[in-house]
Parts: C-alpha cells; structure tokens; sequence
C-alpha cells in the first residue's frame, strides 16, 4: 500500500548524494532540472554545509518540487509566494542559509511582485530559478519568458507578447548579484550558485532549464551553440549598463555566467537594528520585561 | 451633572485638517488623569482634508462602552456640524462655537450657547488650528476645572515642539477660559474623580500589545484602514520590545512572511481589512495544511470590495470562515472591546501553537478605532505563554528513529521541530504529505494515506471546545427577551439593557466570543430555554444568524440589523426591541438619524 521509496538522510554529508532528500525526482528523464540539482548538492558539499542550517523554500511547479529532493529543511509553499516566506523565514532566523528554488511562472509570473521588492530589499537568499520558458506542470502554456512568436496550448497561432527579461529586471530592482546558469553546465553552474550562497544579500541564479516534453523551441541544441560565458570576455561584474546590454542579446550569442555583482550594500538582515545584538529573532526570550512592561502602560497614561 | 448619575458626552466635530485630533486626545487625558471611564468614536472619511469629522467622548464613572444616543456638549468648528448635530443636544448643555463665523441652529429650550469671538481671542493669530485650544479653554472653564488642568495637559501635549508652541497654546487657552468665565454659565457641578487614573488605549493598539504581551517578535502589515493603528504601534515600539516589524508589498506577501517566520519559530501575527484578508485567504490554508501557527487579523470595515473604508461594518464573517480552500483547521474569535482584543491575542497564540493551526481575529473600526479608558491594574502583559510541543534535543545519529513531523497521533498533534535542529530535516508542503512530509498529492497519491492525514489534522481541534470557556447568559435568566450579539456590538447591547430594564422590560444578554470552536452544546440550550430572542448585528444579511442556524439548528424570533456605515446606538437596539415586543416586526433595521 505505502507505494514509494524513501530513504534515510543523511546527517553529516560526506559527498555530493548525501544531499539528496527522501525521494527520488519525479521530473522527466532528461528535464534540466537534474543538472541544477546536482550542481546544488556539489556547491553545498563544497561549502561544507550541513543540511540541517539550510532552509530550502519552494512555489509550485515542476520545478518547485525541487526541497523534496534535497536535503535540508524544506518548506514547498504556495504557487508564486516562495520569496515572501523566504524572507519571513530569514529574517526571523538569518543564522539559517535560505535558498529558494522555483520556475519561471512561480517566479516571474505569479510571484512577479515578490520577485521585484525581494531584490529591492537585498533579503540574503540564494533564488534559484529554473527556466524553462513554458508552463510545464500544465501541460504546455505560455511563461512569462516564453519567446515572442512562441505556440502553446495557450498560444496556438503564437504568442504576440515580448517576454520578460530576469537578468535586467533584477537588475533594475537593486539585486545585488545577478548571474545566468545553464542546466547542462554544471560545472560553471556550481562555480556560480557557491558564490551566490556566499554572497550577502539577495542573489539571483536564473538557469535555462530545458524541458524536454513542451518546450521544442528552446531546446540543448537551440542553447548549446549560442550560450557564451561572460567570464571569457573580461565582462565587469560592477557596470550594470553593460550587464543590461548583454542580459537583452537573444539571438546567435546567449550570455551566461555573473552579470551584476554589488558587494558593499548591506544585506537586509544586516541593516535590521533589532539584529544588531541578541542573535536570530527567533531564538530570543518571549514576553515582556518589567521595565518594558513599564514603559508601555506609562505611554498609556 | 449630580455626580451619583454622572454621564457626560462631549462632541467635536469640522473638517478634516481642522485638528480635531488633538483638542480630542488632550481632552480624553485630562478626564481618565481624573479617573473617569471613557469611550470616543471618531467619524470620519477617506479624505486627508474636507470633508465631516465628528468626534464624540463620552466619559462616567463605570465603565462605558458607547458613545451613547445624545450630546451634553458640542464644539462646531464649522457650520456644518452645527447644522448637522445640534439636535443630538441634552437639554441643560451647552454648544461652543465661533461666533465669528457660524451661526446657531435649532437647539432644545435650554441648552446654552457658548459663541466664542475666535479673531478677536486668538489675538490675530495666523495659527489656523489655535481655536481649538481657544475652545479648550472654554471647556475647561465650563465642565468646572482649574485652569492649571488644562495648562499641565497643554505642557504635556505640547511640550516637545518647544516652549513657544507651549506659551502660544497656554495663552490662547486662557482667553477662551476667561471669555467663558466672564460670559458663560458653568455646570453647577465640578467634574468628578474617580478612584484613581486610568489608561488609554484603542482596540487596534489593545491587540498590538496583546501581541507584545504573547511574544510576538514578527509583525508584517501593508497598511489597510481600520487596521494601520496595529502597524503604527508595532512600528513605533518595535526596536524597544525586539519585535522585527515588516511592511511588505502586498497582503499575500505579509501572510506568506508571517508564515516563513513562524515556521523557523517566531510567533508571527499580521493585520489588515476585508480586502486585504481577501488576499490573505490562500496562505491561511496553507498554514493550515503545513501545520504553522500564526495569527491573522481581520478588522472589518463596511463591504463589499473598497466599500467604505472608514467605517464599521460586521461583514467578514463568512469570508473568515470560508478563508481558504477545502476543509482546514483554524480557530475564529470576535473580541469584544480593546480590553478583550488585548487578552484574546495571547490567548489565541497558545491555542493555536498547541493545536498548530493559525488563527483568525475578527475585530471591526468600531472597536479597533474606538479609544477606550482601562484600569492599568486589568493589563497583565505577562500572560501564560504555551508554544506547544516543540522538539529541541538534537540527534547525531542517523540510525535513531527517524523523525516524523507529521507523525500519527491519538491527538492529531505531531510535536514540530524548527530548521536549524540537526537530525530533524524534514519538508513542509501546501501539497498533501504523509507522516514524513513526502508529497502524496501527484504521483504518489494514496487515498489510504490522503484520508488519514485529513483525520490527523481535524482530531487536532475536535475536542477545543473543551478548553476555552463557553458563552454564558449575563443577566437574569428569567428574562422576558434574550438579545444575542457577536463580537464588537457587546457594549451597545449591554448598555439597551440598562436603558430596557430602566423602562421595565425583563431582558439578559447572550454574547458570542468565539465563532470557530462554537460552543454549540451550550449555546442550544441557552437558546431553547429562552422565551423571545433576537439576535443584533452589523450587517445586511445576518450573516451570525445564518453561521448559528447552521451550527445548531435553531431559529430565532427576530432581527436587528444595520448596515449603513455607522454603529448602534443604545436607543436604535431599544426602539427595536419595544417595537418587535409589540409585534410590529420581526426585523428590524434602525435609521441612522445623524449624518456623519
């Protein structure tokens, strides 16, 4: 009767598959996603974190079945609304690192508001947004990065609107590290989610992700001869205009790898006076103090 | 004013951007400095200036909870309040306003008028709020007060603007206070004391430190008439009690945040109104299903949609109850007054994380925005505190027994673990999960496992009633007529009784506190021992009436409803009961007389 397969997680990860949550993915062999798994679970090796300190916040989406598969405290939320309980989540304990993984519609659609004051705020989160431009779950509709011209079940003559754009919008929005993956790069991919983990603030990782079952547009061979990385043309993480300018190419050259990097802006939970001493405010004593209690009937009277 | 019957209603009323807000709050801290109980409601509109603002104090020496039915004094800063409230006069008062600029209307025989020669007091002020003081002034000379009340109040008022500000107040208080010496007649009695000082609170600032006082140390809002006064405060005192207090973008954001936060072990509450709750509804369910505590408050305003911001209106009932999709556990309470919205935030909190479901507050304008009096002593701000069961013993051994968040237990309740807890990871999911948190809802899906959860869950909250007290009849139980309300309308019921009783009509008081667990037992048999009941409430459609109906089965012999806007009256309840007593009607819906 108990159908499925679990296994026992591992405490004190000694290699990458020691990062793998209860269950097996149930993404479709070949979906991009797997690359961004497995490029998570190297980076955390790597890092030497422990599961237990990482909460992992999801959406809903193919891809937002992702902390199932991980191990670390997960929290699989509502469609769109990952970044907002991320952020509760953080600043009621920064001593956590928070990641949130989710797709292009949770994040840039539904969640589209949340996407836009998250990176204002500088939360110190790792969002990692597996791209697939197309609405998997649901069977084939359009995302919001589904390319002009695109058909889908929702689109059949082809869509008539220019999609949306995560690299300049997060950009724009005050993210403070900002960088494009490739699912079937790891390796670049896990160079690029560990110095997000480590960056402090909000940091944004958004990865094509290929589907391999609706999206027959944006396929390995349509990203494999454009993708070029940044990181062999000299680019300056510090110039967001040229950041910008690279972040709209969309044509025979496609840019990965680190577009913005703001070191020196404080993450959230740093700017917070409350944090300043007395550590996670969940941790901290409740109910109030004689002298507090005090003070407010004092202001009462 | 014999001070045995002392009960006394004062009322200002202008434009907006007249100020009347701070003649009002220095006023309402000179009577409960003397120890008088107070009420104030402030009427007002969506609009920063113009408009109508009335505010009405009404002080004694028990406890009050209404702005009452008529007027014992009127303060018209403009001719529209004089032409608009005049009638609401006792006769005996007395009506203060600027001759320079209003002219009378029609007043009862005896009521005095007060015309104060503003341009000629204010001494050619250009400070365009300074009749206020200048009326101030007046006030106190007339209600029986030193003048040194007044000039203390003015020093504590204004005394952080700096001493000019405090000497130009002081002086323009003393004109009006000499002018009305010299001219006017006071009331032959002082005004009394009572036993000592009392406190000032709103209902909004009453559940802020309710919050404070549960150990809330996570408080996210996007500001929403009538519910910012909970965001100001926590704001205002965030740094000093280590509550970390977010405005975010949106109310879907602010539920998802307080969510986030309590997973990781904060007590978390949010505020807002309809609309915001609205967006709320979908994150109330999923705290539900994820087994998180948190605490959401509803302050009602007038619906549906924008609807009228600024005004009272008990018309979220349904929409709390049916706050999220499918069947979801979540306790429903409706304080009564600020003291009830003060003890009722902790309460609920303990509730909610040893049953581990959120909970919902359901207060409205009336009483958030209503400023009452408290007696310091009533405030415990150190109440119990019971978080439930929570795991904090690591684990470094993976071959101990695995840990299940979502065990199977007799009681539905599966102690939590907190991330950061090493041995304990485990996911929380909006889809449903198994014991382990692994997602039975896809591909997986299992009708055995997806029914015992449902179980699980709803054992959690199946026997509640038990362990919060169940309504009780106030007053004689012998009763011709038993009115039952909800919530906020407790005050107003309460005191149509006194005013019933005086007129000898027998009637007790049935008042509902807690909507989810409803205390169906006891409430059926209150109400089949009852000989006539009626049931009152702020809205259209009986929204209570129909909730009760369907929890218990009972009918009910009558109705009052109102749904313009503005609250109860203590008299609009009387007449509606004398006339449905007569067998006019079995539905009543009293007209609001005054317009504001």
């Amino acid at each position: 009767m108990d159908g499925i397969d679990t296994r026992t997680l591992v405490f004190e990860p000694q290699k990458a598959n020691d990062f793998k949550g209860k269950v097996d993915p149930d993404w479709c062999a070949g979906c991009g996603d797997f690359g961004v798994l497995n490029s998570l679970r190297k980076s955390c090796l790597d890092l030497g974190l422990k599961p237990h300190e990482i909460l992992t916040v999801s959406g809903i989406g193919c891809s937002s079945n992702f902390p199932g598969f991980f191990n670390s405290y997960g929290m699989h939320t509502l469609h769109g609304r990952s970044l907002a309980v991320a952020t509760g989540a953080k600043m009621a304990n920064h001593e956590l690192n928070v990641f949130v993984t989710g797709g292009d519609g949770d994040g840039y659609g539904i969640g589209g508001n949340h996407f836009t004051h998250t990176a204002r705020r500088n939360v110190d989160l790792t969002y990692i947004v597996m791209d697939n431009e197309i609405y998997g779950l649901t069977t084939g509709q359009l995302s919001p990065t589904s390319s002009l011209n695109m058909k889908t079940k929702s689109s059949p003559y082809g869509s008539v609107e220019y999609p949306f754009n995560p690299i300049t919008s997060a950009i724009m929005n005050g993210a403070t590290f900002v960088a494009r993956g490739f699912s079937a790069d790891t390796k670049h991919l896990s160079m690029l989610m560990q110095q997000a983990i480590e960056h402090k603030g909000f940091s944004l990782i958004s990865i094509f992700s290929p589907c391999i079952t609706f999206n027959h547009d944006n396929d390995l061979a349509f990203f494999k001869p454009r993708i070029k990385k940044l990181e062999d043309e000299g680019h300056d993480t510090r110039d967001w205009k040229s950041a910008c300018e690279k972040a709209m190419l969309w044509g025979d050259t496609i840019y990965t790898g680190l577009f913005h990097h703001v070191k020196d802006r404080p993450a959230l939970h740093e700017a917070e006076p409350i944090l300043e001493k007395g550590g996670a405010i969940s941790n901290r004593t409740l109910g109030l103090n004689k002298e507090q209690t005090k003070r407010i009937i004092d202001r009462m009277m | 004013m014999s001070s045995e019957q002392f009960d006394f209603s004062l009322a200002i009323g202008g434009a907006a951007g007249q100020g009347i807000a701070t003649p009002g709050n220095i006023l309402a801290r000179m009577f409960t400095r003397r120890g008088l109980s107070l009420y104030a409601y402030n009427a007002y509109q969506s609009i920063v200036r113009g408009g109508h603002i009335f505010l009405t104090m009404r002080i004694n020496r028990q406890a009050i909870y209404t702005h009452g039915d008529s007027l014992n004094m009127l303060v018209c800063l403009n001719q529209d309040t004089m032409d608009r409230h005049s009638s609401l006069m006792k006769s005996g008062g007395c009506v203060i306003y600027d001759s320079d600029k209003i002219t009378p209307g029609e007043l009862a025989t005896d009521v005095q008028l007060c015309p104060l020669p503003i341009k000629e007091l204010s001494n050619k002020s250009r400070n365009k709020v300074i009749q206020n003081t200048i009326a101030l002034g007046a006030i106190n000379y007339l209600v029986g007060l030193e003048f040194e009340v007044l000039e203390n109040s003015l020093n504590l008022q204004f005394g952080r603007k700096g001493d000019a500000v405090v000497r130009e107040n002081s002086t323009a208080a003393l004109a009006g206070y000499e002018f009305a010496k010299e001219n006017f007649k006071a009331y032959p009695e002082p005004l009394p004391t009572g036993p000592k000082p009392l406190a000032l609170w709103t209902g909004n600032e009453a559940m802020a430190m309710g919050g404070a006082a549960a150990g809330v140390k996570f408080y996210s809002a996007y500001p929403m008439s009538p519910s910012t006064g909970v965001l100001h405060w926590m704001a205002q005192n965030a740094r000093e009690l280590d509550i970390m207090v977010r405005q975010a973008e949106d109310e879907i954001a602010v539920a998802n945040m307080i969510i986030g936060a309590a997973h990781v072990g904060a007590r978390a509450m949010c505020a807002t109104s309809g609309g915001g709750f609205a967006l709320m509804t979908e994150a109330v369910g999923a705290a539900s299903m994820m087994e998180i505590p948190a605490v959401f408050i509803n302050v009602q305003r007038a619906g549906p949609s924008t609807g009228v911001p600024t005004k009272t209106e008990q018309g979220d009932l349904w929409q709390a109850l049916g706050a999220s999709q499918g069947d979801f556990e979540r306790l429903i309470v409706a304080p009564t007054d600020a003291l009830d919205s003060f003890n009722v935030i902790p309460e609920l909190f303990n509730l909610c994380d040893e049953h581990q479901c959120p909970g919902i507050v359901i207060s409205d304008l009336l009483i958030a925005e209503g400023t009452f009096s408290a007696d310091p002593d009533d405030l415990n701000l150190n109440p119990k505190i019971n978080r439930g069961e929570i795991v904090t013993t690591s684990k470094s051994d993976a071959s101990d027994e695995e840990y299940l968040r979502y065990k199977i237990t007799d009681s539905g309740i599966s102690p939590r673990a907190l991330p950061g807890l090493k041995g304990h990871v485990h996911v929380v999911a909006t889809d449903e999960h198994d014991q382990d948190g692994v997602l039975i809802s896809d591909e997986y899906t299992n009708p055995h496992k997806r029914r015992r959860m449902v179980e699980k869950r709803a054992r959690k909250i199946a026997d509640i009633t038990d362990k919060i007290k169940a309504p009780t009849l106030e007053g004689d139980t012998d009763a011709e007529v038993t009115l039952i309300g909800w919530g906020s309308t407790y005050g107003v019921i309460k005191e149509a009784i006194e005013q019933l009783t005086e007129k000898g009509v027998k009637v007790n008081h049935l008042p509902i506190r807690w909507i989810v667990p409803f205390h169906s037992k006891e409430i059926i048999e209150i109400v089949e021992n009852a000989k006539h009941t009626i049931i009152i409430e702020n809205n259209y459609s009986g929204q209570f009436y129909r909730y009760m109906r369907s929890e218990t089965g009972l009918s009910i012999d009558g109705h009052i409803r109102k749904y313009d806007g503005e609250p109860f009256m203590p008299h609009h309840i009387v007449d509606s009961v004398l006339e449905q007593l007569d067998g006019k009607t079995n539905h009543s819906v009293p007209v609001q007389e005054i317009m504001v």
